[in-house]
């Protein structure tokens, strides 16, 4: 019984018994843990994903209440590395804002936590309390800079709106408990089509699209984005979304399968991805503010991914995992090129503050062009595949309409990722920004060479998420 | 294993692009001001031209009796798509006009481009290897990614170094470019999953079924016609002509345009051969449409550049014309005319370029009596002039001849209208060369040019040899796409089962 709840939940174990010692710890030496906290909260997290990877092929523990496939673990493994990247860009950020405690790193580790769970649940009761941890955690991370107005305006919006969305997918899940008879996955997947259960349904898919920030229930993302602090938003933009993103698609695969219900979701769904990916492209056009725009991008690729999962299980599932893969890579890179953005003791946030950055920082524009390129879909980056993994996923469905959307609001939204561009390498140059430690570079370089990387060596990756979309089918 | 020659030549200028972007960026601070700038230049000629000997070198392994694909490489990438790269005659002809042509703008851009070297250097040979990447993928995808990649260098060019309406040249340019080529993304994946591979040789024979061909087809025209391009979305080509700096637009006319030509050859004639056929009627329209609106707009033009470009889209019109008369003269013609073309309106954006570089300012109406300060200059203007209306001994005459015999061929009327595109290009080109090269010296900065110097020789002589030796010998390059050229009739008569 034991084992079987490591390989199920290894990771988790770890990450809430870290984070407990961590408390411990933190209470017993004060401020002098705090410069340690980061290096802890990340080597767990790595932990974390290296438990994940060494029990790839999951298992079903706690009597069923949580099962781990391959398909959840290469969400787990992505997660859990993007979060640790996220806290090591955090930690110069959080020294220089006076804001360097060690509740930070233990807030990621109990998010983290939460995005474990989730992706391991199998019953709604366990689903719901993977969305807690992570919901909490996470307003608190938002408001996390407390002096600051604009972030605890972040955190108390996120923190509603959450609620609220909470609520919802609560409801809908007590709507389907009472028509199903149960908050297991499978059990429901074999209850017999009612009009209360699709109710149920729709009322979760309301609530889950919240949480991966579709449209219409996007509207908490650009004001989020634009209050939190920079490294909070690295994090929520890459861990938590590619997590939210496969839970959605597991709870759509795994509760939902038959052919009647399948038909009415790939409408509600495809109904979510294309005002996403129309709402994002365009909404990003006219910010000015770089955390903004990076949100509404966020959009439209959220409403990508939606196309992905619309496809069902047998042609989107890993179209999905690379799609995410590529986009927690390039939005890590670039969260890691807002970071950079410092000048005179203070963040700058405006797209105008990159003028003629390749002037100053030849590289590291170089690196943040491809990265641009990566999160707009472009050749020569991963985020090219990921898209064309999309494009095939959605034929072989025969979405037509979605996919021509999904044409029209790429090359709107190459609009901005352009503009970006032009920015950085045609007008004159401005002010250089001071320099910032070696991690938050460190990882604007990497993850530029990993999407080129990627591009060219796809296969072992394309393999491995096709065998793990492969175990959601058998 | 032999050695991967087309690798080579593709990915050369890109190697050479990575370490000169390395030495300067090592070096960076160790500039003395008023040093040598332009040795990046020099540099970045130094790898064009290795290229271009590469090239030859491949032209000499080129087999020209063999009519299918050869020196054929090939590695798998992922999920059955491969990194397959071979040529056939059509192709060895682009690439070897690619290898000359990039040499050459990076020639001309020596003292005219002063700000960012290192950048304009490193862009154009990146330019290069995706431009040559093109024309050797044998792999839909592979083919795709070269095709969207060379956007983002030419992006940079226009924007950077262009005019003072940049920016939005560069926009338009690539957001209309973009558009068409993502349609034919969504093609390209539903082809690939429906005959399963991605294999460009095994799709020309894969049969799609008529009502799925007409919708490739449309995905696929609505990229090549934008890249062409053909009226009614030519409108991008005039702004970023006007806007691209001289060695930028050398490379737009001459390559890049062709890639269109390229595409229908490549893909929407032996891939689907019926819808093609279905097509051809509208295909013939729209580019006589294109021969004479663009023409008389041509003739209209206050603007030097902007004439030219006009008369860019007049003569891609002859190509469609040539390619939809599935005759073996018109596609041979329009092979012909792709490469004439790229010789002869690369050399009049570079004449265009040496009096803009003197004088600054393209208005036509700012020139007059060039001939009596610049008389060498004077006569290779006339010789492109000439070769541009097509007078016969140019290469320009065996395209549009050519062409308009395939036309003929296949629609009397067509080729009727499209004669009047002649007689309007001799209209358009000879007021431009009249109002710029005769008449009084009215602008006092004329009056005290010089002619043309050695390095603008340099640059233009190479396509004066090259439009004679090709009018007088159009044989040159009949021997090496006759092969392709019955290849894709063949696959057509094969494919449309009638």
């Amino acid at each position: 019984m034991f084992e079987s709840a490591i390989s199920t939940m290894g990771p988790e174990l770890l990450l809430a018994g870290a984070a407990l010692l961590g408390v411990l710890i933190g209470a017993a030496l004060g401020d002098r843990f705090n410069s340690l906290s980061f290096r802890f909260g990340a080597l767990v997290l790595i932990g974390a994903g290296v438990l994940s990877i060494t029990y790839w092929q999951g298992g079903t523990a706690f009597g069923g209440l949580a099962t781990t496939s391959p398909f959840a673990s290469f969400a787990k493994t992505v997660s859990y590395f993007s979060a640790a990247i996220a806290l090591l860009m955090a930690d110069g950020f959080l020294k220089r804002s006076n804001t360097h405690r060690y509740e930070y790193p233990l807030l990621v580790m109990l998010a983290s936590l939460g995005i474990g769970v989730t992706l391991s649940a199998n019953d709604f009761m366990t689903l719901y309390l993977g969305v807690e941890t992570l919901s909490l955690s996470s307003y608190v991370l938002a408001a996390f800079h407390r002096d600051s107005a604009r972030s605890a305006e972040a955190g108390l919006k996120y923190f509603v709106l959450g609620a609220l969305a909470s609520g919802i997918l609560l409801y809908g899940i007590s709507l389907v408990y009472g028509f199903a008879g149960s908050t297991r996955y499978e059990e429901i997947a074999a209850a017999s089509p009612e009009l209360g259960l699709l109710f149920g349904m729709v009322l979760i898919i309301v609530g889950l699209a919240f949480k991966v920030s579709a449209a219409p229930m996007h509207v908490w993302t650009p004001d989020v984005y634009e209050g939190s602090p920079s490294p909070v938003v690295a994090f929520f933009a890459t861990a938590p979304k590619m997590a939210s993103m496969v839970v959605f698609a597991l709870i759509m695969f795994r509760a939902f399968p038959q052919a009647e219900a399948v038909q009415n979701w790939q409408v509600i769904i495809g109904i979510i991805a294309a005002a996403s990916m129309l709402i994002g492209a365009i909404g990003a056009l006219i910010q000015t503010n770089l955390k903004r725009l990076l949100g509404y991008s966020s959009i439209a690729n959220m409403g990508y991914a939606l196309v992905a999962l619309a496809a069902g299980a047998e042609y989107g599932a890993a179209a999905l995992l690379m799609f995410m893969t590529a986009y927690v890579i390039a939005s890590l890179g670039l969260f890691g090129g807002v970071l950079c953005m410092h000048r005179e003791g203070g963040m700058v946030e405006n797209i105008n503050e990159l003028s003629g950055l390749v002037r100053r920082r030849p590289a590291l524009t170089l690196a943040l062009s491809v990265l641009i390129i990566s999160v707009a879909g472009f050749p020569l980056a991963f985020g090219f595949l990921g898209k064309l993994f999309v494009f095939e996923a959605g034929l072989n469905a025969g979405l037509l309409p979605l996919i021509i959307l999904l044409v029209i609001s790429s090359v709107i939204g190459f609009g901005y990722y352009l503009r970006l561009i032009m920015i950085m390498w045609v007008n004159e140059p401005v002010e250089d920004f001071e320099p910032v430690d070696g991690w938050v570079t460190g990882t604007v370089y990497l993850t530029a060479m990993a999407s080129v990387g990627l591009f060219i060596f796809v296969s072992p990756v394309s393999e491995l998420a096709n065998r793990a979309a492969a175990s959601l089918l058998s | 294993m032999s050695f991967p020659i087309l690798t080579a030549v593709t990915f050369l200028p890109l190697a050479g692009a990575v370490l000169i972007m390395l030495i300067q960026s090592l070096t960076a601070g160790r500039d003395e001001p008023g040093g040598n700038e332009n040795r990046v230049l020099y540099a970045g000629l130094v790898f064009s031209l290795a290229t271009f000997v590469l090239s030859i070198v491949m032209l000499f392994a080129f087999d020209t009796d063999t009519p299918g694909y050869q020196l054929v490489e090939e590695v798998d990438w992922f999920a059955g798509i491969k990194y397959r790269m071979g040529i056939d005659g059509m192709s060895l002809l682009l690439i070897l006009l690619t290898t000359l042509l990039t040499p050459i703008s990076l020639i001309a851009s020596i003292g005219s481009v002063k700000h960012r070297l290192t950048e304009y250097v490193v862009c154009f040979l990146v330019l290069e290897t995706f431009m040559i990447g093109v024309f050797c993928a044998l792999d839909l995808v592979l083919f795709y990614v070269f095709f969207e990649a060379g956007l983002i260098p030419m992006f940079i060019i226009i924007g950077v170094w262009g005019g003072q309406h940049r920016i939005y040249a560069s926009f338009k340019f690539f957001l209309y470019t973009l558009l068409g080529s993502l349609f034919m993304l969504a093609a390209v994946v539903y082809m690939y999953l429906t005959a399963g591979t991605s294999d460009i040789v095994a799709l020309e024979t894969f049969e799609f079924d008529p009502s799925a061909q007409t919708w490739l087809w449309l995905a696929f025209f609505a990229s090549f016609a934008v890249k062409l391009p053909m009226w009614p979305v030519h409108t991008w080509l005039p702004d970023a002509h006007v806007q691209a700096p001289t060695a930028g637009s050398v490379l737009l006319a001459g390559i890049l345009l062709k890639l269109g030509g390229y595409g229908f050859l490549r893909f929407s004639l032996p891939m689907f051969p019926d819808a093609s056929l279905a097509f051809q009627p509208m295909v013939f329209v729209i580019s006589v449409i294109a021969i004479v609106y663009a023409s008389l707009v041509a003739w209209r033009q206050t603007d030097m550049k902007k004439l030219i470009a006009y008369s860019s889209v007049a003569h891609m019109g002859f190509v469609t014309l040539g390619i939809f008369s599935f005759t073996e003269i018109g596609i041979q013609g329009a092979i012909f005319q792709m490469i004439s073309h790229g010789l002869i309106s690369g050399a009049l954006f570079l004449i265009v370029g040496v009096v803009y570089d003197r004088t600054h300012t393209r208005e036509i109406s700012a020139y007059g009596g060039l001939v009596e300060r610049m008389p060498i200059y004077a006569s290779l203007f006339m010789l492109f002039t000439m070769a541009n209306v097509g007078l016969p001994g140019t290469s320009g005459f065996v395209g549009e001849i050519l062409t308009m015999a395939g036309a003929f061929q296949a629609s009397t009327w067509a080729a009727a209208v499209a004669a009047l595109g002649v007689i309007f290009s001799a209209v358009y080109m000879l007021t431009l060369y009249r109002r710029t090269v005769f008449g009084p010296i009215s602008n006092p900065t004329i009056a005290s040019l010089q002619d043309a110097n050695v390095k603008e020789l340099i640059c233009i002589v190479p396509l004066a040899v090259g439009t004679i030796v090709l009018g007088i010998m159009p044989n040159l390059v009949f021997n090496v796409t006759e092969g392709p050229s019955l290849r894709i009739l063949r696959l057509i008569s094969g494919g449309a089962g009638v």
